[in-house]
C-alpha cells in the first residue's frame, strides 16, 4: 500500500486573508484519514482545493494523486479520477426519487433516454452496499438525515469512488445513525476505499481514524499516527496558540442580574419531535459580557433567535426575566420593547437592507424614535445617523451611502447602531466579528466593552475561543442544545472548553 | 482606500437614480413631441388639443390609480394579477346597486369601495398569513372575479347610469371664479401645484445641501423643474380652455400626492420598502411583515374598486368584459416607472410617469389609426426596453 494522495505546501489566499499557508497532507491508500481543526482553520478550503472547486492555478503548491501530479480544472476532473466529496449540506434533490438522485448528472441512458430497469437494478445493488433498505422509487424527502447521508455515500459509490471525502458527516446525525455511518466507513475501508473524514467529534475520530492531521490557522500542526492518538493530544494541537494583546483592557465590575432565562426548551420548526434547545438556564448581569461557546450546530444561534421574539423554532417553553420582572418576548416587537436586542450572525441576509442607505438601516428597528404621528422627520433621522456614525466610527463619506458599499466591519457597526438606537438593556451578539478584518475586530471589541461600561448586559456568541476568552467575564459552553458547563474568566481555557464539548 | 472607492460608487449611484428618473421623464416628453409632429404631419391636427389632453386624463386615470396600489404590492415583493377582474366586478356591483336596487349614488360609492376592501383582504390573507405565492392567489382571483362579474351581469351589459354616477368620470370641476372661458379654477389650481412642486423640490435640495449630500447640478434641477412646471401650465391652460379640470384628474392627483407622501415620509411606508428589500431583516427588526403585506393587498382592492367605478361611469354601462387586460397595463406602468421585480424599490412619481408613457402611446397610436396588433407589439417592446435600460444601468454601476 502506497501513498494515494500527497498535498505539498498548499497555499491559498483570498482578498485580505491567507486561508492556507503551506499545508501538507499525506494520505495512504486504504486508510481512514481524519482532518481536524477549529471552525475556520482551513479544512474545508483545503478540501475545495483538492476537489477542484478552486481550480489549479488559483492556489500555490502541488497535488500528487495516484502517482501523478494532478491539475484539476474543476470538480468534474477530480470526480473522473475517483475523488468524491460529500459536503455538510447534502446535495440531494428532495422531490426526486433515490434512484434519480443516485444517478443525477450521471444517468444510465442511451441517447438521452433513461434506461429505468437498469437504473433501478443498479440502485438496489448500491443501496445494499450501504445497508439501506428503501425502495429505489422513494423520494428523498421522506427519508431522515441519517439515511440521506447514506444515499450521498451510495451516490459516491455509483461514480466508482477511490478517495471519499466526508465533511462533518455526523454533525446532524443522532448517536445510532452516526455509529452506523462510521461502521460503513470501516466496511468501505475493507473494500479498499480511502476516506478523508473531517470531524469535530474526537471520540468518533479516535475510533475509526488511522492517522489524524491537525490544522490550525491555515497551517498543518501535526499528523498523529493511530498509536499516538489521544483526545488530549488532539485538543492541545487544535487550540495551542499564543494569545497576545488582541483584546482591549476593561475594568470589570458586573452589577446586578439583568436577564435570567429559565428552563428554556425549543423544538425544531419542521421536525416537531426534535428538541433543539434542552432545558437551558443562564443569566447575565449588568455590565457583564457573557460568552456562549460551542461548535457550529450546537444550538447557540437557535437559542438566541428563539429568545428574541420566537424567531426560531416551535413549542417554545420557559421564562425570561429582565431587571427582575418577567417579560413577554413572544414577538420581536415585544422583545425589543422589553429591552432585548439581537445582532444576527448573518448580517447581510438577516441584519441589513443592503440596497438602502446607512441612515435608513439605523432607524429601521426604532422608526417611532424619528417620527411624529407616523410621519418620519428626515432631519432627525439624519441627526441620529450622524450621531452613531461618530460614536461608532463608521467610515463612510456620508450616511446616505448604501450599506452594500461598506466593508464588513462598517456594516457590522451599522447593525450595532441600529440596535443601540432601540436602547436595549440586553444585547445578544451572534458572531459579532465574523468576516471582519483584525483592525475592525479590535474596534468592535472596544465597542462591546463600552456597552458593558454603560451598564448594559452583553451576551456574546462566538466560534472563536480566543475571542471569548479575551472578552468575557463568564463563559457558558453549549453542546447539542444543552449548556454543558459554565466557566469564570479565571477558570476558562481553550482546553477546558474543548474538553467540555468533546467529552459530553 | 476602500472608503474612497465606496465614496465614488455612492456618488455615481446617486446620479444613476436621477438619470433613471430624468430619463423616463425625458422619454415621456420625447414620445409626446413625436406624436405632436407625426400627428400634425399625417393628419394635420393638433395632438395636444384641449380635447385630446382632457381625453388623455379620462382614458388613463384608472391605470394611474391602480398603479399607485400596485407599486406598494410590488415594493412589498408581490404581484396582483386580479386587479382587472376586481375592477370589472366592482363596476358590476355598482351597476346592480344603482340600477337594480336603486341605491343612491352617495351610498353606492362607499359600498363598492368596501367590496374592494373585502376582496383585497380575502386575497391578502392567503398571501400574508399562509405564504401562498401572490402570483397564484391573484391568478385565482383573476378567474374568480371575472366569473362573478359575468354571473352578476347575466352576461349582459347593464346601463345607462344616472347623471350623478357618470359625474365620477365625465364630470368637471366648475369654475368657482365664474369666468368659465377660460376656466380660472383650473389655471389657479395647476399654477399652485406647479409652484408647490418646485418649492418642495428646492427645499429638499437645500436640506440635502446642508448635510453635504451628493447633488445633481443646480442647472439640471432647474431645467427639469421648469420643464415640469411649463408642461403643467400648458396642460392647465389647455384644460381651462376646454371644460376645466376633470373630476377624475382631481381624484388622481390627490391620490398621487397622498401615496407619494405615504411611501416617502411615513413609518408604515418605510416598513413596506424594508419588507421588499430584505424580508428576514425586516422581521428581525420588529416589523409586522404579515400585517403590512395583508394591508397592501387590502389597499389594492380598494383602489381597484375605485378604478372599476370610474371605468364603468365612463363607459356608462357595466359590461362582463370591463377591465380585461387592465392588470397588464398597470403592472407594465409600475415596471416602466422603475420598480424592481424583486421588491424593495420604486417610486410613486416614476409609476405615474410610467402610466402616462403607456397612456400617451395608446392614445397617439389610436389617433394615427395604427392597428391594435401593432399597438400591442410596440407597447411590449417599450416595456422590455425600459426594463433593459434599468438592468443595464445597474450592471454598469
Amino acid at each position: 500500500m502506497g501513498t494515494i494522495l500527497e498535498m505539498r505546501a498548499i497555499s491559498k489566499t483570498f482578498p485580505g486573508v491567507r486561508a492556507l499557508d503551506h499545508v501538507n497532507l499525506s494520505v495512504q491508500e486504504g486508510e481512514i484519514h481524519a482532518l481536524v481543526g477549529e471552525n475556520g482553520a482551513g479544512k474545508s478550503t483545503l478540501m475545495k482545493v483538492l476537489s477542484g472547486v478552486y481550480p489549479h492555478g488559483t492556489y500555490d503548491g502541488e497535488i500528487h494523486y495516484s502517482g501523478a501530479e494532478a491539475k484539476f480544472a474543476g470538480i468534474h476532473d477530480s470526480e473522473a479520477k475517483g475523488i468524491i466529496i460529500i459536503h455538510q449540506e447534502l446535495a440531494l434533490v428532495p422531490l426526486l426519487s433515490i434512484a434519480e438522485n443516485l444517478f443525477l448528472g450521471n444517468e444510465v441512458a442511451q441517447g438521452g433516454v433513461i434506461n429505468w430497469p437498469e437504473t433501478y437494478k443498479r440502485t438496489e445493488t448500491l443501496l445494499a452496499k450501504v445497508g439501506l433498505h428503501e425502495p429505489p422509487t422513494a423520494t428523498v424527502d421522506t427519508l431522515g438525515v441519517g439515511k440521506q447521508q447514506l444515499i450521498e455515500i451510495a451516490k459516491a459509490l455509483a461514480k466508482d469512488v477511490r478517495l471519499l471525502i466526508l465533511d462533518e458527516p455526523t454533525a446532524a446525525l443522532q448517536e445510532n445513525d452516526s455509529q452506523k455511518l462510521l461502521d460503513l466507513l470501516l466496511e468501505l475501508k475493507a473494500q479498499g476505499i480511502t476516506s478523508i473524514l473531517i470531524s469535530h467529534k474526537l471520540n468518533e475520530v479516535s475510533r475509526v481514524a488511522d492517522n489524524i492531521t491537525v490544522i490550525r490557522d491555515g497551517s498543518t500542526v501535526s499528523t498523529i499516527p493511530r498509536a499516538e492518538i489521544t483526545e488530549d493530544r488532539i485538543i492541545r494541537d487544535m487550540v495551542g496558540r499564543d494569545m497576545a494583546h488582541r483584546y482591549p483592557e476593561r475594568d470589570r465590575h458586573p452589577g446586578e442580574v439583568s436577564m435570567v432565562v429559565k428552563d428554556w426548551n425549543v423544538f425544531h420548526p419542521e421536525h416537531k419531535d426534535r428538541q433543539v434547545i434542552k432545558n437551558v438556564n443562564f443569566n447575565v448581569r449588568k455590565g457583564e459580557i457573557v460568552g456562549i461557546a460551542g461548535l457550529m450546530g450546537s444550538g447557540r444561534t437557535e437559542l438566541a433567535m428563539s429568545l428574541f421574539g420566537r424567531s426560531y423554532g416551535r413549542g417554545i417553553s420557559g421564562e425570561i426575566t429582565i431587571g427582575g420582572k418577567p417579560v413577554d418576548c413572544s414577538t420581536v416587537v415585544k422583545a425589543v420593547d422589553s429591552g432585548l436586542a439581537y445582532v444576527t450572525e448573518d448580517r447581510k441576509a438577516l441584519g441589513l437592507v443592503l440596497d438602502e442607505p446607512i441612515q435608513w438601516n439605523i432607524s429601521l428597528a426604532n422608526l417611532a424614535g424619528i417620527a411624529v404621528n407616523g410621519v418620519i422627520n428626515r432631519m432627525k433621522e439624519q441627526d441620529v445617523a450622524e450621531r452613531y456614525r461618530k460614536a461608532m466610527n463608521i467610515r463612510t463619506p456620508s450616511v446616505f451611502q448604501k450599506v452594500v458599499n461598506l466593508s464588513g466591519g462598517n456594516q457590522q457597526k451599522v447593525v450595532l447602531s441600529k440596535w443601540l438606537f432601540t436602547d436595549p438593556q440586553v444585547l445578544i451578539l451572534d458572531e459579532p466579528t465574523r468576516g471582519i478584518d483584525v483592525g475592525a475586530k479590535f474596534e468592535i471589541y472596544g465597542l462591546m466593552n463600552r456597552l458593558a461600561d454603560e451598564g448594559r448586559a452583553v451576551v456574546m456568541i462566538s466560534s472563536e475561543m480566543p475571542e471569548l476568552l479575551g472578552m468575557c467575564d463568564r463563559i457558558y459552553v453549549m453542546n447539542e442544545g444543552e449548556l454543558v458547563g459554565e466557566l469564570t474568566a479565571a477558570e476558562a481555557s481553550q482546553e477546558r472548553i474543548m474538553s467540555l464539548i468533546v467529552t459530553h | 482606500m476602500t472608503d474612497q472607492t465606496a465614496g465614488t460608487t455612492g456618488k455615481t449611484s446617486g446620479m444613476n437614480v436621477n438619470l433613471r428618473e430624468n430619463g423616463m421623464l425625458m422619454a415621456l416628453v420625447a414620445i409626446v413631441v413625436f406624436f405632436v409632429i407625426v400627428v400634425r404631419a399625417m393628419l394635420g391636427v393638433d395632438f395636444l388639443s384641449a380635447q385630446n389632453i382632457t381625453n388623455l386624463f379620462l382614458q388613463n386615470s384608472y391605470v394611474v390609480i391602480m398603479a399607485l396600489g400596485m407599486l406598494l404590492v410590488i415594493v412589498a415583493g408581490h404581484i396582483d394579477l386580479s386587479v382587472g377582474s376586481v375592477a370589472g366586478f366592482a363596476g358590476a356591483v355598482a351597476a346592480v346597486l344603482v340600477l337594480d336596487w336603486h341605491w343612491p349614488v352617495w351610498a353606492v360609492i362607499p359600498a363598492v369601495l368596501v367590496v374592494g376592501l373585502v376582496i383585497g383582504g380575502a386575497q391578502g390573507y392567503w398571501v400574508a398569513y399562509w405564504r401562498i405565492p401572490s402570483f397564484i392567489v391573484t391568478l385565482a382571483g383573476m378567474l374568480v372575479f371575472r366569473g362573478l362579474t359575468m354571473w352578476l351581469l347575466g352576461g349582459q351589459n347593464i346601463g345607462p347610469f344616472p347623471k350623478s354616477f357618470q359625474l365620477l368620470s365625465t364630470g368637471f370641476v366648475p369654475d368657482v371664479f365664474g369666468v368659465d372661458k377660460p376656466n380660472m379654477t383650473a389655471i389657479v389650481v395647476i399654477a399652485l401645484a406647479a409652484a408647490a412642486i418646485i418649492w418642495i423640490g428646492w427645499r429638499a435640495r437645500q436640506r440635502n445641501e446642508a448635510y453635504g449630500t451628493a447633488q445633481e447640478p443646480v442647472g439640471v434641477f432647474w431645467i427639469r423643474n421648469l420643464i415640469v412646471a411649463g408642461a403643467l401650465m400648458f396642460v392647465g391652460y389647455k384644460l381651462a380652455s376646454f371644460r376645466g379640470l376633470p373630476n377624475v384628474l382631481v381624484v388622481m392627483a390627490v391620490l398621487t400626492v397622498l401615496y407619494a407622501f405615504f411611501t416617502e415620509a411615513t413609518t408604515t411606508g418605510r416598513r413596506i420598502y424594508a419588507i421588499g428589500g430584505n424580508l428576514k431583516a425586516a422581521k428581525l427588526s420588529g416589523i409586522n411583515t404579515e400585517m403590512l403585506t395583508f394591508l397592501t393587498f387590502v389597499n389594492m382592492g380598494v383602489l381597484a374598486a375605485l378604478a372599476g367605478m370610474i371605468v364603468t361611469a365612463r363607459l356608462n354601462s357595466a359590461t362582463p368584459k370591463a377591465g380585461v387586460g387592465f392588470e397588464l397595463d398597470v403592472i407594465a406602468a409600475v415596471f416602466i416607472g422603475g420598480a424592481s421585480m424583486s421588491g424593495g424599490s420604486g417610486k410613486i412619481v416614476g409609476v405615474v410617469v410610467g402610466a402616462f408613457i403607456m397612456g400617451v402611446m395608446n392614445n397617439g397610436m389610436s389617433i394615427l389609426g395604427i392597428g391594435i396588433d401593432y399597438q400591442q407589439v410596440i407597447k411590449g417592446l417599450v416595456l422590455l426596453a425600459a426594463v433593459i435600460f434599468d438592468v443595464y444601468n445597474k450592471s454598469k454601476s
